[in-house]
């Protein structure tokens, strides 16, 4: 028997107490709990996301929400993008990675680039016609983007891209690549259409969690872009460009994660409400109980952190940055917890691909590795907490 | 105006950096504390509290790079906008 991820015909997060969601997050929930949610285990199986899927969600305008209305997008605050992304999340941690990865190349085009880059790219990203990928890591540059090894060198008319970036979300779709390299001037951002010579994109299959965010490794050999490839300031992509797009990397990430504590407690109370071991339900033991209220707990307490991550987003407030390190911090944390903990509620069911928990445990465990790790979190919110009391 | 704008962008850094005894024609970037974090930080705040917009053609390390040279920035940039809503 398999107890099904979620429950469509509740409104669970009606209960969330005092939260004003967005517009039409009911919509979002239904589609979660019956297009996404119940298909989430196959789609990890075959490694792969279906291409209805991708237009079902440029048809619900999920891929650049954020976006105005007149570049194709609904005007979404980032708090509202927050708790779409948490849905998306609690449905395929999967779905919600090319959802992450897409929101930091179209965010980058609408910020950082020219009205002619604009007019070019957003209205195919804002329907998902073109999925954006986040070129930044190198198998030999993870953590430490300044060892990157990719070199943009100018030519006649534009730039020549040497280099091998690997880990891609959604690099087996994408159609428009974020592309970091070095210049002589420093760390710069190129938009590079995915189908340019050079540019040979392999997938990476056979990875632990995420099975289904279509992961690529990319080899870029005398690929030419024209001028108008250079995106943002030049020399200082690393202050601007990449730094604010990882920052709504984080928070796409926490907030997701928020949904897949959230599946976890979910699938749990389902379960330990049938489950009959010796000693009665494994819903009346108090040593079960004690770990559905640990997932209650850190569940509200990683969305309050990305609500106020989200709100000071939309007030364009510093604080932002070091609110989205400390959510990102904690709900990657509290996701691996908690699919721990569910794993070892459902027992032997934990372990096979029957019950959801399995994939929620292995998709939590890529949060606190991506987007800055648990460790560099740990590194930057200490060294914040020193100059805070200095202060 | 120029020394509120310098006061003002002075306070956020030394907000962030308390150890910091820092000049107005000192270069940030050479004192080593600037990561990449932090100059994201910078650029949210003088959009913020001086409500404009750095273009990309002056985001450079340049205007950056000191505090005059921020508060150069701003004032540069505050009187584009007024030129521009007349
Ligand atoms: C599923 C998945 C999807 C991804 N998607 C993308 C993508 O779309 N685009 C992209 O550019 N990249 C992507 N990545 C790559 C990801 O961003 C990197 O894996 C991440 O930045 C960590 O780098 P690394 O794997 O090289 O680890 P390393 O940098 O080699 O780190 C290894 C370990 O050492 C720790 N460590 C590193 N430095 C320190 C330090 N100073 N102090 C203490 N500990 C330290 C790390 O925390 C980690 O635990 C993805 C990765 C995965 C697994």
């Amino acid at each position: 028997m398999t107890v099904p991820a979620t429950d469509p015909g509740r409104s669970r997060h009606a209960q969330y107490p005092g939260r004003k969601e967005t517009a039409g997050l009911d919509k979002i929930r239904a589609f979660v709990d019956t297009e996404i949610a119940p298909f989430a285990d196959a789609w990890d199986q075959a490694e792969q996301l279906p291409s209805e899927l991708l237009t079902r969600i440029g048809e619900l305008g999920l891929w650049a929400p954020f976006l105005p209305p007149d570049d194709g997008g609904s005007g979404m605050d980032w708090t509202g993008i927050g708790q779409v992304h948490e849905e998306i999340g609690r449905g395929c941690s999967s779905v919600r990675s090319f959802l992450t990865v897409h929101t930091m190349v179209t965010w980058t085009v609408q910020r950082w680039g020219s009205a002619e880059q604009q007019a070019r790219w957003l209205p195919r990203l804002a329907t998902g016609e073109l999925i954006g990928a986040f070129c930044l890591t190198e198998p030999d540059s993870g953590s430490d983007a300044a060892a990157m090894g990719t070199v943009a060198q100018p030519a006649d008319s534009g730039w020549i891209l040497n280099g091998h970036k690997k880990w891609m979300t959604a690099g087996q779709v994408a159609g428009l690549l974020l592309v970091f390299a070095r210049t002589e001037a420093g760390m710069s951002a190129f938009l590079v259409p995915a189908d340019t010579p050079g540019v040979r994109i392999s997938p990476l299959n056979a990875v632990m969690g995420t099975r289904a965010s279509m992961l690529a490794e990319i080899v870029l050999r005398e690929v030419h872009v024209g001028p108008d490839a250079l995106i943002g300031p030049p020399g200082w992509a690393a202050g601007t460009v990449m730094t604010g797009a990882l920052d709504l990397g984080r928070y796409s990430v926490a907030c997701g994660c928020v949904g897949v504590v959230q599946a976890c407690l979910d699938a749990c109370v389902a379960y330990t409400s049938k489950r009959r071991v010796r000693d009665g339900r494994l819903s009346e033991l108090q040593l079960i109980r004690r770990k559905i209220s640990d997932m209650v707990v850190s569940s509200r307490a990683a969305r309050l952190l990305c609500a106020e991550a989200g709100r000071l987003k939309d007030t364009d407030d510093p604080a932002t940055i070091m609110a989205t390190w400390v959510a990102k911090y904690h709900a990657s944390t509290a996701a691996t917890a908690a699919a721990s903990d569910a794993v070892q509620i459902h027992g032997a069911n934990g372990f096979v691909s029957d019950y959801p928990v399995a994939r929620l445990y292995r998709d939590a465990k890529v949060a606190e590795i991506i987007e800055g790790s648990t460790e560099l979190q740990q590194i930057t919110i200490a060294d914040e907490a020193y100059r805070e009391v200095a202060r | 105006m120029s020394e509120d704008v310098r006061a003002t962008i002075r306070d956020f850094i030394t907000g962030n950096f308390p150890d910091l005894a820092l000049k107005d024609d000192e270069d940030i970037f050479e004192l080593g504390f600037v990561n990449s974090l932090f100059a994201m930080q910078l650029v949210m705040f003088i959009e913020k509290t001086f409500s404009l917009r750095v273009p990309n053609q002056e985001l450079r390390l340049d205007s950056f790079r000191t505090i005059d040279s921020m508060a150069k920035l701003v004032e540069r940039l505050s009187s584009d906008a007024q030129i521009s809503t007349g």
